[in-house]
């Protein structure tokens, strides 16, 4: 440990130019997951905005304008600055662990893909203090209502240039990491399913971002140089934005989740002490469900008046994808049955995850169905989908991910009656702030308004009081990240019992270089 | 799961006790708002049926076993059979859903053989309405009542307003048992008509004529609203359609045209 402290020391200068320069694997994940924190943080509070406005009918807080610019940039925060970089941070940190390797493939790449994120940040955020304010139209961007935005509207397109940049950077490397440093033995059908979904979702990233990088770019050409991609009157198309929105937009809404059913395949046979079921058709329904989210995209869409033939193409192929993803339920549960289980935190989140992303799941195949599709668009039954399958979807696996790698991560470990508080606290707030929104929902209730008809009152005010509460559970799981780096409860290499994995055969915490010499996987 | 969340919920909140629980899509009034209504409830009621088998076999396996009440684990880890059985099934429930879902939509993009035709245009914030055959249009906004009392900190009682940004100036009048065609577009950004009663919506797109059709079954008044942000005031452009009998809409077609006679001689 000593030895590795001191071999460190020659590399890394210390203070704040540790973190700046830093181009190892760890302290990147490290940055990666605080300022994913952050972004949650701050993501949460124009959330609590939002739903404090909607407590009640009648504008009482906020105008309109700035409503939208709240849900504009509620979305664009957590979907860019909480969910992906926590992904890619835990990316970072578990890749070389569970494949065998000292570090990333492309370190400096990786300090780079980093230190891109807060400097768009804060171009972002920071339009919201503009003249006119900040993005108003819509986490999508849909024009013509996009072009008729302030002077926020090149910046907010620059800095989504700017990120899905490190996007790109942080999925290349990911890419040269799995493919090239593995340790000798593991063959691809022998990594971690953790491994298995970063590397599909970063061939996801490689091929989504640039199609909203041309996107995004069209509009400000639109909107700067006389271009009309777009704009109706000169000759363009509208709907035409649309479509390469949501080819980009669907194989991301993936990319926020594959990583987290790696997540989930990796905690629940460790507390089931049983292997993976499946192993095999979890990587090819992985693959598939990836494959198929380039071929259903104008299923966010089916209301623009579509060709019947379109309409039913885009059905069948999203009613589709509900085949693997039901593997990988089945699955799930067929690793529980028969298991020797125990529930600690990471698995309560993890079970959690099962029932209400199934929730989430069913929901979609519900919004699939087109004709029943014309009711529900634009409604908040689809706000409740979406946020089923990424709250107590991928935001529960990142946090069920922090519990169960935090021991190796630093050596320490958590307080288990705290950790499981808090799972009880964040689980029923879910339910109470999102279970409602399904009601308004099919009850009439549009999205995106920031006042409503009187009829829709009472869910909407228990949404609010859930979020209220939702978010003060968070304060209380930063409250015991905190505490149990104080706390001083150390751990030895294996942290459970039922793991198993090459990141449990180092110390905790891991030494610097990760593994020096590879280990032999058989 | 509905009922747990209800009852976590009521508990939650004696004090809001029932007003307005309303949890379901309406049935609606015209063939494609109860085609789309049944579907949704039979796609429900299977999406339950899953829920219950999945989530009632991971319950039983997190009650029985647990290392707690000593059960040792098993080594199974693949099984070609079942695994073959779970991706077979869904698939044949799948497509169980799609040929009610697909004969539905038919019906739905058929506009065919319409008596009537009206047009809507959708503004920055209001509504245009035009009668194609009987060369009647007009404008329709939020009423006075809403609009005042929904600026912020209007310390007026919303709830005291009658219809509370769900009523407008000037109300679509339709006629009840006709097939209509409606054509949708925009003169600015994107808008949504949409009546939940009457069906399902469109978008409203500039440069874009849309199309779907309606067919009020029972005459009365069904309110809806723009769905498709469409920038600041895009929750207070309502929409507001009163269908009445054949015979009392071709007494209002005549009105409406005697009214404009009126306004041009003046
Ligand atoms: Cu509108």
């Amino acid at each position: 440990m000593s030895a590795n402290l001191e071999h460190a020391e020659h590399h890394q200068p210390s203070g704040i130019m540790r973190w700046i320069t830093t181009t190892n694997h760890k302290d990147i994940g490290t940055l990666y997951l605080f300022f994913s924190l952050l972004m949650f943080f701050i993501g949460g509070l124009m959330a609590l905005v939002i739903r404090a406005e909607l407590f009640e009918p009648g504008l009482q807080l906020v105008v309109p304008g700035f409503f939208n610019q709240m849900t504009t940039m509620h979305a664009l925060i957590m979907i860019f600055g909480a969910v992906m970089p926590a992904f890619v941070g835990l990316a970072n940190w578990q890749v070389p662990l569970m494949i065998g390797a000292p570090d990333m493939a492309l370190p400096r790449l990786n300090n780079w893909s980093f230190w891109i994120l807060p400097f768009a940040f804060t171009m972002m955020i920071s339009t919201l203090f503009f003249e006119g304010g900040g993005p108003a139209a819509g986490w999508t961007l849909y024009p013509p209502l996009s072009l008729q935005g302030g002077n926020s509207m090149p910046f907010v397109i620059f800095s989504i240039h700017l990120l899905g940049l490190s996007s790109i950077l942080g999925a290349i490397n990911i890419i040269a990491t799995i493919l090239n440093m593995r340790a000798p033995g593991m063959t691809l059908m022998k990594m971690p399913m953790f491994v298995w979904t970063w590397l599909i979702t970063a061939f996801l990233l490689i091929a989504a971002m640039p199609v909203l990088a041309g996107a995004i770019t069209m509009l400000l050409t639109d909107r700067f140089f006389g271009t009309s991609f777009f704009t109706a009157s000169g000759g363009g198309d509208p709907v035409l934005f649309q479509h390469i929105f949501w080819f980009f937009g669907h194989p991301e809404v993936y990319i926020l989740i594959l990583p987290a059913f790696g997540i989930i395949s990796t905690i629940l046979p460790t507390f089931s002490r049983k292997p993976l079921f499946g192993y095999d058709s979890m990587v090819y329904a992985t693959a598939s469900i990836a494959l198929l989210s380039f071929i259903v995209w104008a299923h966010h869409m089916f209301t623009v008046g579509m060709p019947l033939a379109g309409e039913l193409f885009f059905m069948f192929a999203t009613m589709l994808i509900a085949v693997p993803t039901g593997v990988k339920v089945f699955n799930w549960v067929a690793t529980m049955w028969r298991g020797s289980m125990t529930f600690e935190t990471p698995m309560l989140f993890s079970i959690a995850f099962i029932v209400l992303f199934t929730i989430g799941g069913l929901s979609g195949l519900m919004l699939a169905i087109v004709p029943a599709d014309f009711q529900y668009h634009d409604t908040y039954f689809v706000v409740a989908h979406f946020h089923y399958v990424l709250v107590p979807g991928a935001i529960f696996a990142i946090i069920a991910a922090v519990y169960y790698w935090l021991p190796k991560w630093t050596g320490k470990m958590y307080d288990e009656f705290l950790g499981k508080i808090h799972f009880w606290l964040t689980t029923i707030f879910v339910n109470v702030t999102f279970f409602p929104m399904h009601f308004v929902g099919l009850a009439g209730m549009p999205r995106r308004i920031p006042d409503y008809a009187v009829q829709f009152t009472d869910f909407n005010a228990i949404a609010s009081v859930g979020a209220f509460g939702f978010g003060f559970a968070q304060v209380l799981f930063l409250y015991i990240l905190y505490k149990a780096l104080k706390d001083d409860v150390t751990v030895g290499e294996k942290a459970w019992d039922g793991a198993q994995g090459l990141e449990w055969t180092l110390s905790s915490p891991p030494p610097y270089h990760s593994f020096e010499t590879p280990p032999k996987v058989e | 799961m509905k009922i747990i969340i209800f009852v976590l919920l009521s508990t939650l909140m004696p004090a809001v006790v029932v007003a307005d629980w309303e949890t379901n899509m309406p049935r609606g009034v015209t063939p494609t708002s109860i085609a789309a209504y049944d579907l949704h409830m039979l796609i429900f009621y299977i999406t339950v049926v899953i829920g219950i088998l999945v989530f009632g076999v991971m319950l039983y396996s997190i009650i029985h076993h647990r290392k707690s009440k000593g059960y040792q684990a098993a080594t199974f880890h693949e099984s070609t059979k079942v695994e073959i059985i779970w991706t077979v099934i869904p698939f044949l429930i799948l497509i169980g859903m799609a040929i009610p879902a697909t004969k539905t939509l038919i019906m739905m993009e058929d506009t065919r053989n319409s008596e009537i035709t009206l047009k809507v245009t959708g503004y920055q914030w209001m509504w245009k309405y035009e009668y194609l055959e009987d060369d009647i249009a007009f404008f329709s906004k939020i009423d006075k009542d809403s609009n005042k009392a929904r600026r912020l900190n209007s310390s007026i009682d919303v709830n005291k307003v009658e219809h509370y940004l769900r009523n407008v100036d000037n109300p679509v009048v339709l006629p009840t048992n006709t097939k209509i065609r409606i054509l949708l577009t925009a003169s600015d950004v994107l808008h949504a008509w949409w009546v939940p009663e009457l069906g399902g919506k469109k978008d409203a797109i500039p440069g874009y004529i849309n199309e779907m059709w309606i067919d009020i079954k029972e005459p009365g008044i069904y309110r809806g609203q723009c769905a498709e942000l469409c920038g600041k005031d895009h929750a207070f452009m309502p929409i507001v359609v009163k269908a009445v009998p054949k015979s009392e809409y071709h007494k209002w077609v005549s009105i409406q045209k005697d009214n404009r006679i009126a306004t041009k001689e003046n």
